[in-house]
């Protein structure tokens, strides 16, 4: 029976792991089929070259790294005050902006940007993505980041207060630098979360606000494209190394 | 204390209630209001969008959401059961193996959907080899079909049944499989009627923990069921974009919205239930 397990874990491993490789050898293929002709890194050098993936890439960072800054801040304070004292309403609301399709989300943040720019003189753009973006991630940061704090030892931020420094003092000279790590890994993960989505993006995003999803999106929508695979292969190995050093970080006590 | 408490909360409290309840809020009030003559949303209240959901068109498509999320999670317990096996027994190399499992799902899920028209269009991959090996003549009609959408979403999801079945393994009392074989049961004896029945909490959890996301999918759907595969999440995309029916498709949001919670509920659950 062990044999036979141990094929079926190959040829499940295989079911998992050779769409994304096949995907990266054949953005190295010289032919623009799936049949390969020799290796080229034509379709790598015609990514590079074409302006509107630099720009989509270029807004897609900026986003990104806004709305990684803004989650990271606002879901590590939210983790501390939850474990400090726990509250249903805010973990409740947290747990459901995970299991919210993205779909819906999607859609409820298009009707609420319609209605709110009735009152303001605003249109979708940047802002409402890395406002979109920012709201999403702030439950991973402080999935993360709690379970950091659980395994932090508490004694430490009480002598803190025992020897008269304040709550906040607490905060920022003891157990900040405790929980860095997980910070730093929470942040590296909300900034793959963001910079990867599509459906949200896709409601939210006005004419000036284009991400590399979207793009990648509408040209996949129009078929398989040699220029795609190059694209796919560079997020899929940027993206990588993010949630590598984001693990890493994750495991440093 | 409690001031400084409410401190640490306010941005995140702020935020989701801005961003997460509040547009939830706008759309549960388009629900109950109609379609405007151009495309907007009429101010006078009605209930025909949710009993539009159960007519005839929408009701299919509802029914083809559960059929489809309900297969692929039953394929995803199917496949990721014997996975998580095989790993449980794997000695040293467990971590190994589960990190495995957990890569391609940390790398960007439209790639991983776009790999999969790679080797499903007609010039794929899968097509061209079995041409180039004389088996087929005419490509396989593989890509932009309901089978593509099931292959899609147990490889987008596998890893969430992998895990929980995983963890639910690595709990088992050991004394109960070695009385089994001590009675004289067979390795697959063992297994049918005492593993597997021992893992039945596992699985509940493992196969909410897949429904939740297949119900409320849209990606995968759209790219590799090519439109003709039309799942809830679709007719809401379709609703707020080329139908213009902003009410009609609040109302299907909701509905998958709290479908959702329910699932979530019932999950949470089965995690008390483990517990004691």
């Amino acid at each position: 029976m062990s044999r036979l397990l141990g094929l079926y874990a190959a040829a499940a491993f295989a079911f998992l792991h050779l769409p994304l490789l096949v995907l990266a050898v054949f953005s190295f293929n010289e032919s623009r089929f799936t049949v390969w002709t020799g290796f080229s890194l034509k379709w790598f050098d015609a990514a590079f070259r074409d302006a509107q993936l630099a720009e989509a890439t270029w807004n897609s960072l900026l986003i990104a790294f806004a709305a990684t800054l803004a989650s990271t801040i606002i879901g590590t304070l939210c983790a501390y005050g939850l474990w400090k004292r726990s509250s249903r309403a805010v973990s409740g609301t947290l747990y459901l902006s995970l299991v919210t399709p993205e779909i819906v989300m999607g859609v409820s943040l298009l009707a609420f940007f319609q209605w709110l720019f009735r009152y303001v003189g605003m249109h979708l753009g940047m802002h409402t993505v890395i406002a979109a973006h920012t709201m999403f991630c702030i439950a991973y940061v402080v999935i993360v980041v709690s379970a950091r704090l659980r395994s932090m030892d508490a004694s430490l931020e009480e002598a803190a207060l025992d020897l008269g420094a304040t709550e906040w003092t607490t905060f920022r000279r003891v157990t900040l630098p405790l929980i860095f790590p997980a910070v730093a890994a929470a942040g590296l993960l909300a900034f793959t979360i963001s910079f990867d989505d599509y459906v949200i993006t896709s409601m939210v995003a006005g004419v000036d606000s284009e991400t590399l999803p979207m793009v990648v999106y509408a040209l996949a929508r129009r078929g398989a494209n040699p220029v795609v695979n190059a694209i796919s292969t560079l997020i899929v190995v940027g993206l990588g190394v993010l949630i590598a050093v984001s693990s890493k970080l994750q495991e440093t006590r | 204390m409690d001031r400084l408490r409410r401190a640490f909360l306010a941005p995140g409290v702020v935020t989701l209630s801005l961003l997460f309840v509040a547009p939830l809020a706008i759309i549960l009030l388009y629900s109950f209001q109609s379609r405007g003559v151009y495309g907007g949303v009429a101010p006078e209240f009605t209930g025909d969008n949710y009993s539009r959901i159960a007519d005839g068109l929408y009701g299919a498509i509802f029914l083809r959401t559960f059929v489809l999320a309900g297969v692929a999670t039953v394929g995803c317990l199917l496949l990721g059961f014997p996975l998580a096996l095989f790993i449980s027994r794997a000695g040293k190399r467990r971590n190994l193996y589960l990190q495995l499992v957990m890569l391609p799902f940390w790398s960007s899920f439209l790639v991983r959907t776009y790999a999969w028209m790679v080797l499903l269009r007609d010039t794929g991959l899968i097509n061209t080899a079995l041409t180039g090996l004389g088996l087929i003549r005419e490509p396989l009609p593989l890509l932009y079909n309901d089978g593509a959408v099931f292959v899609g979403l147990v490889y987008g999801y596998l890893p969430f049944v992998v895990l929980p079945l995983y963890a639910t393994l690595e709990r088992l009392d050991k004394s109960l499989t070695e009385a089994a074989a001590d009675l004289g049961a067979s390795p697959w004896q063992t297994l049918i009627r005492v593993i597997v029945p021992l893992c039945a909490p596992g699985f509940r959890a493992a196969a909410v923990l897949v429904f939740i996301p297949c119900l409320g999918a849209y990606l995968t759907p759209d790219l590799l069921g090519g439109g003709k595969t039309v799942m809830a999440g679709n007719l809401i995309q379709n609703q707020f974009t080329t139908a213009r029916d902003w009410p009609f498709g609040s109302a299907v949001a909701l509905v998958l919205m709290l479908l959702s919670l329910v699932l979530l509920v019932v999950w949470m659950r089965t995690q008390s239930e483990d517990a004691l």
